[in-house]
């Protein structure tokens, strides 16, 4: 199962890269636009889904994170020159790691339904720091004039000014999350997080140290969400304080569990669809915030599990199906713990 | 500062700290009793305001209109809590912060096409109209006495309902256990139904009372909510007596914020949120106090 899910990770990377390439109408400039920020939300929910699907964290604050590298590429973005790439990188996803622990610290200490009020009203603090600092250039955000190079020994690695070459920068960006965490939910840490989630007590029982776990979770979560906002602002060449937004934090939740909670793929097929949703809905009425806001409504009440998981909520009737969980906690673990493994 | 602007300044931290107590209540009431986070409860305050100004174009009275909306949004809670939340009582928190969060673009879309999106004004009533002088050469208008009024008013009756009544009881108790109150014979439903329309009431209240203070416009349901969540989590949750003190600690934070320390008024409140979370990590009163 491993092995496979390596292929199939390794061809749609491969199709993904030839996108540019591919004849109009699809190779165009917007859809090529299109397709990098997809990426980039892409990288986004994978972030949120480590805690979320398998740390069990429901954060509902995670654009802080994205918005504070956002910000932090901004303004150490020279005026009149393009930046150090890898200092540039480093530093904002520094920062956002360095936030998630700020924030982490505070939070962790919360559970449940504070835990995403707590976030939420965090995140929101961060918005206010933005919006109201006139150094942050206020609710009009601030512009970054130029992309940063990325240079090894005097020779330029990639022209990110490039269309196509910045895609391919931003598939190479979430081809590292995606092995990275790949790696990661393998590893000590992974199983611990992932042990977290379904039984947080019996985890401390054996001797893990819970909260160091969730917050090393947090942070990576929050770091990742950085790279995200890194490549977000480059993309869009402007940052405000709307990256901060909770709205931004709630689509990344609507892209986990559209995709599938606990699951690698479900995030990204969760951001594509997503992505691709909103931009089909925006061409189809000036209202579509209804649109989206009632297919929300129905993934929450007919497809709890997402796209990976398929329709299995819709057959029961929802007060019986939350009572077979609760009356069978002993097999849904075992099964729902093997999960996450098979998918990364 | 002189001692009169002092006490504006007290008077309107004290308004402001009860309107979003209006709001808050509603929030942890339904959270407390019935487990759900409702994200939707900021968009029922701007209904309210919405509706307010529909129903003052439509009756030209203002208390007429007060009496109608309650009216309507009890039914509204009632139709909500029956059609949406009914789903929600035994799912995860994640699925109830989705729906909710569907719930919002819903309602932003629907004020957006049913009214408009522009930003409107509600006249206050005439016969609350004037102000009352205040030290020599200040005033404090009537109206905004009123609505402090009317909230303490609300304060004390809901903390009748629920400490000193049977249906406070009732509540209390299902609030503790659900299936236990059931078999007491108990219909549960039924009283979840109308606790939610409750909430959902006076949210919808507060929006109405305080839409000729401050305009009514889109989107005006956020700030509101996350604010509402802050006073959540200060006072603690399903706690009504801590969503009265939290609301009016971040009223009198928020108000001599802004007059001390403009800048970093906005981000004042979180701070105060992230000093007592250090210190009581389950906010500052317990469940059905």
């Amino acid at each position: 199962m491993k092995r496979y899910a390596f292929w199939i990770w390794l061809v749609a990377f491969a199709l993904a890269a030839t996108l540019p390439l591919l004849p109009p109408p699809i190779g165009t400039e917007f859809y090529i636009a299109l397709g990098t920020r997809i990426l980039i939300m892409a990288i986004f929910a994978l972030s949120l889904q480590l805690l979320v699907g398998y740390t069990g964290l429901v954060s509902l604050g995670h654009a802080a994170f994205f918005a504070c590298a956002a910000y932090t590429v901004a303004m150490l973005t020279p005026e009149y020159e393009a930046g150090n790439g890898w200092w540039l990188v480093l530093a904002s996803i520094g920062t956002s790691g360095l936030l998630a622990l700020v924030i982490g610290i505070l939070v962790m200490r919360t559970r449940g339904i504070y835990f995403i009020m707590a976030t939420l009203a965090f995140a929101q603090m961060v918005y206010f720091v933005f919006h109201d600092f006139a150094f942050f250039g206020g609710s009009d955000g601030t512009y970054i004039y130029f992309r940063p190079e990325f240079s090894l020994f005097g020779w330029q690695l990639v022209d990110l000014e490039d269309l196509n070459q910045f895609y391919w920068f931003t598939l190479l960006a979430l081809l590292i999350t995606v092995a990275v965490l790949a790696q990661l939910l393998r590893s000590r840490l992974g199983h611990a997080i992932v042990g977290i989630k379904y039984n947080e007590q019996r985890m401390r029982a054996t001797g893990y140290d819970t909260m160091a776990y969730k917050l090393a979770s947090f942070v990576i979560g929050g770091m990742f969400a950085g790279l995200a906002g890194f490549l977000f602002a480059l993309q869009y060449g402007f940052v405000n304080p709307e990256f901060a937004s909770w709205h931004q934090s709630g689509n990344g939740l609507l892209m986990i569990i559209l995709g599938g909670l606990g699951s690698l793929p479900g995030a990204v097929l969760g951001a594509v669809v997503f992505e691709l949703m909103r931009v089909w809905y925006q061409d189809l009425t000036e209202h579509w915030q209804l649109l989206l806001g009632g297919t929300i409504i129905a993934v929450a009440a007919f497809m709890p599990k997402g796209l990976m998981g398929g329709f299995s909520g819709l057959r029961l009737p929802h007060r019986r199906f939350a009572r077979v969980k609760a009356t069978a906690p002993a097999q849904t673990t075992a099964t729902t713990v093997m999960q996450p493994q098979e998918h990364a | 500062m002189d001692l009169t602007t002092f006490l504006i300044q007290c008077l309107n931290s004290v308004q402001y700290g009860l309107l979003l107590f209006l709001v808050a209540s509603g929030l942890t009431l339904i959270f407390g009793i019935m487990g759900v986070i409702n994200l939707a409860h900021g968009s029922f305050y701007m209904i309210g305001a919405y509706l307010a100004y529909t129903l003052a174009s439509y009756t030209g009275n203002f208390a007429l209109s007060l009496l109608i909306g309650i009216v309507l949004s009890v039914l509204f809670g009632y139709l909500l809590e029956w059609g949406f939340f009914s789903f929600l009582y035994e799912r995860e928190h994640l699925l109830q912060v989705l729906m909710t969060f569907g719930l919002i673009l819903v309602f932003e879309e629907l004020r957006s096409i049913l009214v408009d999106d522009d930003v409107h004004g509600v006249p206050v009533p005439s016969w609350l109209e004037g102000s009352i002088p205040i030290g020599n050469n200040m005033t404090y208008p009537i109206y905004r006495l009123f609505m402090s009024g009317v909230c303490l008013a609300i304060a004390v009756a809901m903390y009748y309902l629920i400490r000193k009544t049977r249906i406070g009881m009732m509540v209390r108790a299902g609030a503790t256990n659900r299936e236990m109150v059931q078999s007491l014979g108990i219909n549960i439903s039924l009283l979840y139904r109308f606790v939610f329309a409750g909430g959902v009431a006076l949210a919808i209240f507060a929006g109405m009372i305080a839409s000729p203070v401050s305009s009514v416009y889109p989107g005006m349901g956020n700030s509101v909510l996350i604010l509402s969540f802050v006073v959540v989590v200060i006072g603690g949750i399903g706690s009504v007596k801590g969503a009265l003190v939290a609301a009016l600690l971040i009223g009198f934070v928020e108000t001599f914020g802004i007059v001390f320390w403009q800048q970093a008024a906005g981000a004042l409140v979180y701070v105060l949120m992230a000093a007592i979370l250090l210190w009581k990590p389950e906010g500052l009163f317990k469940q059905g106090t």
